[in-house]
Formats: structure tokens, C-alpha cells, sequence
């Protein structure tokens, strides 16, 4: 089936543009609607695009850091407000994806991909659509039904910086090394205070159909010093009210099984 | 449907051509413009056989919309050469026997080229990381890390920048 192209100078008409057209899809870096159209996906027929500046671009605002939904994986990596973000850029796909793949479309990505959204999760990111005014959906709202912004047009992502950089952590599990599909990928913040964990947020990639937050995991954490035995009270829920997928990475079985390995080397410091 | 004509630098020479609405960029280099260098393997951007440079950064061109190429430059193994002069990445692969099949060889070219353009003495790990996007289903990992490593030492960047 013919595609048809079409592409804006501004951010308005693009949005415009997708909101009004059910059958198109908005390309960012391509590595998820270029793979649709190879592919032969009859869902689509339109791909919009935008080539306004706005959407490569990213400020450092006082606690947050907002990043244009053009910006690439390796745009994430290269720049320096970023260094918390960087060791999750760097371990989705090869240099040729994170050259290609934007934060804006790994919101949208299936499992097993979206790594960064769990990251992204995990920090309690706000996303800014076209036309939107205020401070922005939170990512728990956008992900409890993500189909419902499928014809939005997300402008950037609002990310919340870790005061103390230690307080984030992010870890792939994947069976191919340096480059694999995850298996499941964990994000956790845990800010400190007085020596215990408040606001603890611990979000899952590739354990469901989108990232998801292991929120028993959260309670077990909250409010405690992260010793031996809160690690062990929060590893022994890790799988609690989590249905993991079976896919050609792992089965369902085998998720529930390695996820408190993994959750306990994350809380443990051996992996980010 | 119609075409849409698009102009962009193949390998240092300029390039006009028409591209239908959602073709890829591999696409457009092999039907179109006759530079079969870079490879069609998955299709899906995973195997990374058709890895192209734009503007320097490594691509994978069958998930690169051909349009968006437009003003910038494209370089592919084809462009490696200097006249009768093979790169001497092209040189250490042929030494070090690092091509089998050779069915990966132009993406795995293409993305030790972005490496050495950018770090001339990269470690081995580094050369690990840069080529993890592309598969070798022959396996012949160690081989081309091995060419990677030994076209390092050669000087491959400094000559050809």
C-alpha cells in the first residue's frame, strides 16, 4: 500500500495533522514506524513528520530537565545535564539505533522495548503534547492507557533531576551482551532521607505490556535504610500483582523466577 | 502516488533522484541509484547489515525514510575506496580474513568507520560496543574485531579522515 508523506515546519500543524487523520502515524527517528512500513502494516497509510527545532532540543530548568521528543539516544548521552540518563541510553540497541531512536517514540515502543520509558517511569517524568497547557501528563496516567494518545503529538518529556545521582539506578538484563532485547529491565529511585528511603518509585521494563511499577516492591522499600534485610523484604515481592510475558527472550516462568535475583544485585549497588 | 524528488551527497558526489512516499533510504541506494554496497538483511533494524553513514553517524538505511536524507551526506562502503586504493579497513578485513560470508561486511565497515572517525585508538571494548548493532551469522566476531583493532594501528582515520 502507498504511504503518503507529509511534513510540517511546525509543531501545530503536524499535530493538527495527526489528530485529524486516524490511519496516520507520526515518524520520529524511525526505528519503530519505518519498521511498520518494511513490514507491509496496513494500519497506517500517512506518515507526518516535523522538522521544527524545538523537538532536538534540551533545558536544564531549575530540578528538571525537559527533552525534546526528537532527541536522540545518542543526544542523551552526548549532553551533560543528562549523565543520570546516560547508562540507560547507552544500553538500548547499537550506535546506528541510538543515533536514529528519540525519547518521544520509545514512549510509544512495544514490549520488549521502551527500556528508557522505565527509566523515565521510575522518575516520575511529565510529557508536554502539542496544544497542551499546564504542567504536563504525568507518565503514570500516560501509561495506564496509552492508546489514548496514539493521535497526540508529544512535544518533550519533563524529567525531574535526582538530587543526589547515587538515588537513581537502572539496570538491563538482557541474554546478549553488549547489545540484547531485555529480558527485563529495572529503574529505581530512592531518595534518602535521614537515612531512609522516601518517595521510592521502582519501575519494570518488558515485564508486561508496558512498564509498569512494582508497587509492592515500592512499600517494601519505603520508609527503610537500605540494608540486608530491606533488600530481602523487597526481593521476596518482586513479582507481586506482575503477570511477566512469555516471548522468544524468556518465558513468563522464567521472569518471575530471575526478577528478585536482579531487583537484589540493583538494591544491592551492583548493578546501574 | 506521486514522487518526490530528493538531493543529497552520496559519497562525495551530489545525487538527484525521486523516491516514492515511505521508501527507505537502503531502498532508494540500491533500486534506485545502483549502490549495492549496503545490504537489505532484516528489514526490521537488526541485523545492521545496512549501515550507512549520514553526515558521519552510523544509520541503519532501511529504517532511514529516504526523504529525510535530503541536503545531507551519505556515505556507504562503496565510498571506502580511493580509486584502486582500498581503506585500510578494507585492507585489514581482507588480511585478518574477517570476512566469511561476507554478507555483514559493508554494515560492519560502515560502523568501525564511525568508530575510527571519531576515537583513531579505540580499545578493545570499544570496538565491541561500535560493531554490537551488527550480527555476523557466521560468527566471525573475533576476526573482525581483530581488522577493527589492526586497521587502528594502521592509521585508518589519519589517512582517509
Amino acid at each position: 500500500m502507498p504511504i503518503r508523506v507529509e511534513t510540517y515546519g511546525g509543531i501545530d500543524d503536524a499535530a493538527r495533522a495527526l489528530r485529524e487523520n486516524r490511519t496516520a502515524r507520526y515518524l520520529g527517528g524511525g526505528t519503530l514506524v519505518m519498521r511498520s512500513v518494511n513490514e507491509a502494516d496496513q494500519s497506517f497509510d500517512t506518515i507526518i513528520r516535523s522538522t521544527d527545532k524545538s523537538f532536538g532540543q534540551i533545558q536544564a530548568q531549575g530540578d528538571s530537565v525537559t527533552i525534546g521528543a526528537g532527541v536522540t539516544m545518542a543526544g542523551v548521552i552526548a549532553h551533560r545535564d543528562l549523565a543520570f540518563l546516560a547508562p540507560v541510553a547507552r544500553v538500548i540497541g547499537g550506535p546506528a539505533v541510538r543515533a536514529m531512536a528519540t525519547v518521544g517514540g520509545n514512549l510509544f515502543a512495544s514490549s520488549p522495548y521502551g527500556d528508557f520509558t522505565a527509566a523515565l517511569l521510575a522518575l516520575d517524568a511529565k510529557i508536554n503534547f502539542a496544544g497542551q497547557t499546564g504542567p504536563g501528563t504525568g507518565i503514570d496516567e500516560f501509561l495506564r492507557d496509552r492508546s489514548r494518545f496514539a493521535q497526540s503529538l508529544v512535544v518533550s518529556v519533563v524529567v525531574p533531576r535526582p538530587r543526589d545521582a547515587s538515588a537513581f539506578r537502572f539496570l538491563k538484563i538482557s541474554r546478549v551482551k553488549p547489545k540484547g532485547i531485555s529480558l527485563m529491565s529495572i529503574a529505581a529511585l530512592l531518595p534518602q532521607s535521614g537515612g531512609r528511603i522516601q518517595g521510592a518509585r521502582v519501575a519494570y521494563g518488558a515485564m508486561g505490556p508496558l512498564p509498569l511499577r512494582a508497587t509492592a516492591v515500592e512499600r517494601a522499600l519505603e520508609g527503610q535504610g537500605l540494608d540486608s534485610g530491606t533488600i530481602e523484604r523487597a526481593a521476596s515481592v518482586a513479582t507481586e500483582g506482575i503477570e511477566p510475558p512469555t516471548n522468544g527472550i524468556a518465558t513468563s516462568w522464567y521472569r518471575r523466577e530471575v526478577a528478585a535475583v536482579h531487583l537484589r544485585r540493583l538494591l544491592s549497588g551492583q548493578g546501574r | 502516488m506521486s514522487r518526490k524528488p530528493i538531493q543529497f551527497t552520496l559519497n562525495g558526489s551530489e545525487r538527484a533522484t525521486f523516491v516514492a512516499g515511505g521508501q527507505n533510504l537502503l531502498d532508494v541506494l540500491r533500486r534506485g541509484i545502483g549502490d549495492l554496497t549496503p545490504k537489505y538483511g532484516c528489514g526490521q533494524g537488526t541485523c545492521g547489515t545496512c549501515t550507512v553513514l549520514i553526515d558521519g553517524e552510523p544509520h541503519l538505511s532501511c529504517l532511514t525514510l529516504a526523504e529525510t536524507v535530503e541536503g545531507r551526506n551519505v556515505t556507504t562502503t562503496a565510498g571506502l575506496a580511493t580509486g584502486n586504493t582500498l581503506h585500510p579497513l578494507q585492507d585489514a578485513f581482507m588480511e585478518g580474513f574477517a570476512a566469511q560470508c561476507g554478507y555483514c561486511t559493508p554494515g560492519m565497515l560502515m560502523a568501525a568507520k564511525a568508530l575510527l572517525d571519531r576515537n583513531p585508538n579505540p580499545t578493545r571494548d570499544e570496538v565491541v560496543e561500535a560493531i554490537s548493532g551488527n550480527i555476523c551469522r557466521c560468527t566471525g566476531y573475533e576476526a573482525i574485531i581483530e581488522a577493527i583493532l589492526a586497521a587502528s594501528r594502521a592509521g585508518a582515520p589519519r589517512q582517509y579522515g
